[in-house]
């Protein structure tokens, strides 16, 4: 899920793509492609910016996995802060 | 620390003993997962950050040359070409249990897997070299950002686990056995002067029975 641009690529190996420009289409889309039984979701992080309650909520969730990925206007670093605070939930402080 | 709320009797003496019992037993037990459930999300947050920091570079790149592809080709033509893939992704996911964490184990199904063809889905007339590029590494990306998904998922629902598991640690630690220990205690204390008392009761009856 993306802009257009980003995403236009993966169509190419057969991957579903979905793109959305603004908040309300980008939460409508997540929980109807979880709904549908899609196992990962790949969001681009401008996206994922916009919608971070509608992520969390898929967070504890087993099915789907949605992971971040950047687009092309480059990263905004959130993937990695994702795994920073896991680190930190889990471990109390970051140890990377 | 406070000590409960119970009667100072025989009955609940051993009641309370019994739980400090499962209480310590339940403690060590969960100990014990929080160790190995943190090594493993160590080990495997690792890995997880690794993969990610590969990943973003090896898309940067992808994006850059279909970026580059795009403003060489006519949108039309662009859309036209990737629109009917050859490749097609699915995935079968199968639940494992780590730990008590349920885990996804993601099996990928590739279409092309082992076939030796091409993996463009256009014919090379209408179309430049740079759109050839991107595909080629996004191609060569696509396995480790699958590998990426499993493995962020995993480290996500481990995070979860690890906390909670943490909570209940401490609760035992810090609040329900120290809470037990001083209960039991203060029962003792009250079992044995009500005893004290009973004899000092005893030998003074004695003693005026005995003038």
């Amino acid at each position: 899920m993306g802009d257009k641009d980003s995403i236009l690529a993966f169509k190419a190996l057969g991957v579903d793509v979905f793109s959305v420009i603004d908040k309300a289409e980008a939460r409508k889309v997540v929980d109807r492609i979880a709904a549908n039984g899609y196992g990962i979701i790949f969001i681009t992080e401008q996206i994922a910016s916009l919608i971070p309650e509608t992520i969390e909520r898929y967070n504890d969730k087993i099915i789907p996995s949605i992971i971040l990925i950047p687009s092309n206007q480059g990263t905004l670093n959130i993937g990695m802060e994702r795994i920073n605070k896991n680190v930190e939930k889990a471990v109390g402080t970051n140890i990377l | 620390m406070a000590k409960l709320n119970v009667k100072p009797t025989r009955m609940e003496l051993s009641k309370l003993r019994k739980r400090l019992d499962i209480a310590i037993r339940g403690h060590k037990l969960l100990k014990d997962k929080q160790d190995e459930l943190m090594r493993r999300f160590i080990e495997l947050v690792k890995k997880n950050k690794a993969l990610r920091e590969e990943v973003e570079k090896e898309l940067h790149e992808s994006f850059k040359e279909f970026l580059l592809a795009s403003a060489t080709m006519s949108p039309e033509i662009l859309e036209q070409a990737v629109s009917y893939p050859k490749e097609s992704i699915s995935v079968d996911i199968k639940i494992q249990n780590v730990m008590s964490v349920n885990v996804p184990q993601m099996n990928f199904i590739r279409k092309l897997e082992g076939d030796e063809g091409s993996i463009y889905p256009y014919g090379f007339a209408q179309t430049s070299s740079e759109l050839d590029d991107a595909i080629t590494k996004l191609y060569r990306t696509m396995s480790k950002l699958l590998e990426l998904a499993e493995v962020e998922k995993a480290t996500q629902l481990m995070a979860d686990e690890i906390e909670k598991t943490r909570r209940r640690v401490n609760a035992l630690e810090y609040r329900t056995i120290p809470d037990l220990e001083e209960t039991i205690r203060f029962i003792r204390m009250k079992l044995d002067e009500s005893e004290r008392s009973t004899i000092t009761r005893l030998m003074k009856v004695k003693d005026i029975i005995q003038q």
